[in-house]
């Protein structure tokens, strides 16, 4: 063994390494250049493919635009802007208001949002204020899997865990030291608007939370330290220091979270209680925008009914897209470091 | 706050009892509101072995769904009807999505690629379910009747975005240096970007790709009215055919103990499909260069 190691260099050194590598430079010289049109039009029709797959994307949107606007055509005219105050949903006499589903939709995500933004920012706070450095990555990858389990799990878990829940224990202490407010009135059937409120809460948690933990990071140190310095105490660091300067970029957050709220379907057609009535109560059965097309699409008989679901699916179309682009606007205006570092300097 | 030499105390006045009190109130605050948000998830997680695992068997797995009212059967066909949906939408979407990420990696730092970009969020924030709408009237209306093939578009439109903007992110970690060197040597672009900046980017792609598999994979929303269910054997794509996630649902919003027990089994399947293949990913991220893909 140890004569082979000796050996081994010295063979390396006699051997001449060079000269091959020599004759591969030498020969390269010599390669005549490929034509010049042959390059131009692999490469041209390279970049023209690409593009087609990247125009692709405005193509699908046009098409969701178009599609969803000319199979609604016929309850735009048939109602016009008296589809969005009209209460009334009556398949059987072709006379169709979707207010009762507007009205679930945006209570349930309020509600939603009620529930996840001080959870969502309590949690960031802890992630990447307080805890140990060992517990972060575990917590936050514990929070990113609640963003992957589906809807429908969702779903079925509210349904017998959830709701049972709500119906025996939360729901009946709110009817008794909440109630004066009216929010909280009549029979807990566990199935209603508060239910839905909370499996949607559970889930835009994630999202919420995510997007303050990068604001809340995207925040510079010596702001922190600067605090600090003055005397302040942690809390009074995070709420001075940090909270404040990244309080857009978690408005942000909220409202893309409340961009999901809005558009979730499965998990909120099972426990909402499917009844298109406009209660004050959040114990009452509601009916959302999303769930009515789950629900009623695949067996909506006639034009007009057909008609006035997609026309609910366009109208939830377009409030998600103005949801997410005011989103992603404040979100940016923070990650991008702009009012932060203006602030530090 | 922290407690200095004796001789710092007495020009720094100590911290108030109530300044502390606040504080403390704050990181408990803090941590109620973790274990608040990590409790739903380990309830749900809970439930479903123990539930899931109860209902669990050989038959649930090779049977097709028994009449109401007769015990056993399964949901082979739901099992693979979702992987023939799903097989169809990646041979859509998969393509169509990493040729847009290279179009905005590669050429898109004009005005064209800024619009690519913000279209391709916007429909990333598209309900689902108005996906299954436009889905049906694309496929479903021109065929007149369910099909797979209406479940695979519309799980390919939502694969799209996610990949594209992912693959985009892989690439441009890629150091421009790497694309010069091929330059240098007389590789034409086409080919720099195929066999040297997407090769070198392959494990990030890939996790893009699995990202947007385990987000559709658990979607019902859009499978309702394209896809819509079936309870016998189906191979063909042109037919109704059934999917885990919708088989789930039908069963959970029934009245038959039988058939809820069979949702939770499924849920499982379901669960242990997605989280396995993020876990998986998750691993092969940290190993690989690419981080930051989720």
């Amino acid at each position: 063994m140890e004569n082979r190691s000796l050996q081994m260099p010295e063979l390396k050194r006699d051997s001449p390494v060079s000269e091959p590598k020599l004759s591969i430079v030498r020969s390269a010289s010599a390669i005549r250049p490929i034509s010049d049109f042959r390059i131009r039009l692999a490469d041209g029709s390279f970049h023209a493919a690409m593009l087609a797959c990247g125009a692709a994307i405005i193509a699908l949107l046009v098409l969701i635009v178009f599609e969803l606007a000319s199979s609604s055509r016929l309850s735009l005219h048939a109602f016009g802007w008296k589809f969005f105050t009209s209460q009334m949903w009556d398949p059987v006499n072709d006379q169709y208001g979707a207010l009762p589903f507007i009205y679930g939709t945006v209570v349930s995500s309020v509600l939603a949002l009620v529930i996840a933004v001080p959870l969502s920012v309590g949690s960031a706070v802890f992630i990447t204020e307080m805890c140990p450095r060992s517990l972060r990555g575990i917590i936050s990858f514990l929070v990113e899997l609640l963003a992957a389990i589906p809807s429908v799990i969702y779903g079925l878990w509210a349904i017998f865990i959830l709701v049972p829940i709500l119906r025996l224990h939360v729901e009946p202490w709110l009817a008794r030291y909440l109630g004066w407010t009216g929010l909280f009135e009549g029979q807990p059937f566990g199935i209603g608007m508060l239910a839905a409120g909370v499996v949607l809460a559970i889930m835009i948690i994630p999202i919420i939370a995510s997007i303050t933990r990068e604001v809340m990071i995207a925040v510079p140190r010596q702001q922190r330290e600067a605090v600090l310095a003055l005397g302040a105490t942690r809390w009074e660091m995070i709420r001075v220091g940090v909270l404040r300067n990244a309080r857009a970029g978690i408005l942000g957050g909220a409202i893309l979270g409340l961009g999901r709220a809005l558009g979730e379907t499965m998990a909120v057609t099972m426990v909402i209680g499917n009844r298109p009535e406009i209660a004050r109560s959040l114990f009452a059965p509601g009916y959302t925008m999303a769930s009515v097309i789950a629900n009623e699409f695949s067996e909506a008989t006639g034009d007009l009914y057909l008609s006035s679901l997609v026309e609910i699916g366009l109208a939830l179309f377009l409030v998600t897209i103005i949801v997410n682009a005011l989103a992603r606007l404040l979100v940016w205006s923070v990650t991008r470091g702009v009012p932060a570092r203006a602030h530090a300097q | 706050m922290p407690s200095n030499g004796a001789g710092a105390e007495e020009r720094i006045p100590a911290v108030g009892v109530f300044r502390r009190f606040k504080d403390h109130l704050a990181t408990f605050a803090a941590i109620a509101a973790v274990t608040l948000v990590l409790a739903p998830l380990i309830a749900i997680f809970v439930y479903l072995v123990y539930k899931g695992v109860g209902s669990l068997n050989w038959a649930f797995l090779t049977q097709t769904p028994k009449p109401v009212g007769e015990a056993g059967g399964g949901m082979a066909n739901a099992i693979v009807g979702s992987m023939m949906i799903l097989l169809i939408a990646s041979a859509m979407g998969v393509p169509l999505g990493i040729g847009a990420g290279i179009y905005l990696a590669e050429y898109g730092q004009g005005a064209f690629g800024k619009i690519i970009r913000f279209t391709a969020d916007v429909l990333n924030g598209v309900p689902s379910i108005v996906i299954g709408i436009v889905a049906y009237t694309i496929v479903v209306l021109r065929q007149k009747h369910f099909s797979a093939l209406a479940g695979g578009v519309a799980l390919a439109i939502m694969m799209v975005p996610t990949i594209s903007r992912t693959t985009e992110e892989m690439l441009l970690l890629v150091p421009e240096s790497v694309r010069e060197a091929a330059y240098g040597l007389g590789i034409p672009r086409w080919r720099t970007t195929l066999s040297i900046t997407l090769r070198t980017a392959t494990s990030g792609v890939i996790t893009g790709v699995m990202l947007a598999f385990a987000r559709v994979a658990g979607e019902t929303a859009p499978l309702l009215f394209t896809a819509f269910g079936n309870q016998f054997w189906n191979l063909n794509v042109n037919q109704p055919t059934a999917a885990l996630p919708l088989q789930i649902f039908n069963y959970a919003i029934s009245p038959f103990d039988e058939w809820h027990r069979q949702a939770w089994a499924g849920a499982l399947i379901l669960i242990i499909l997605i989280v396995g293949s993020v876990a998986a990913l998750r691993l092969v991220g940290r190993r690989g260069m690419m981080k930051g893909a989720s």
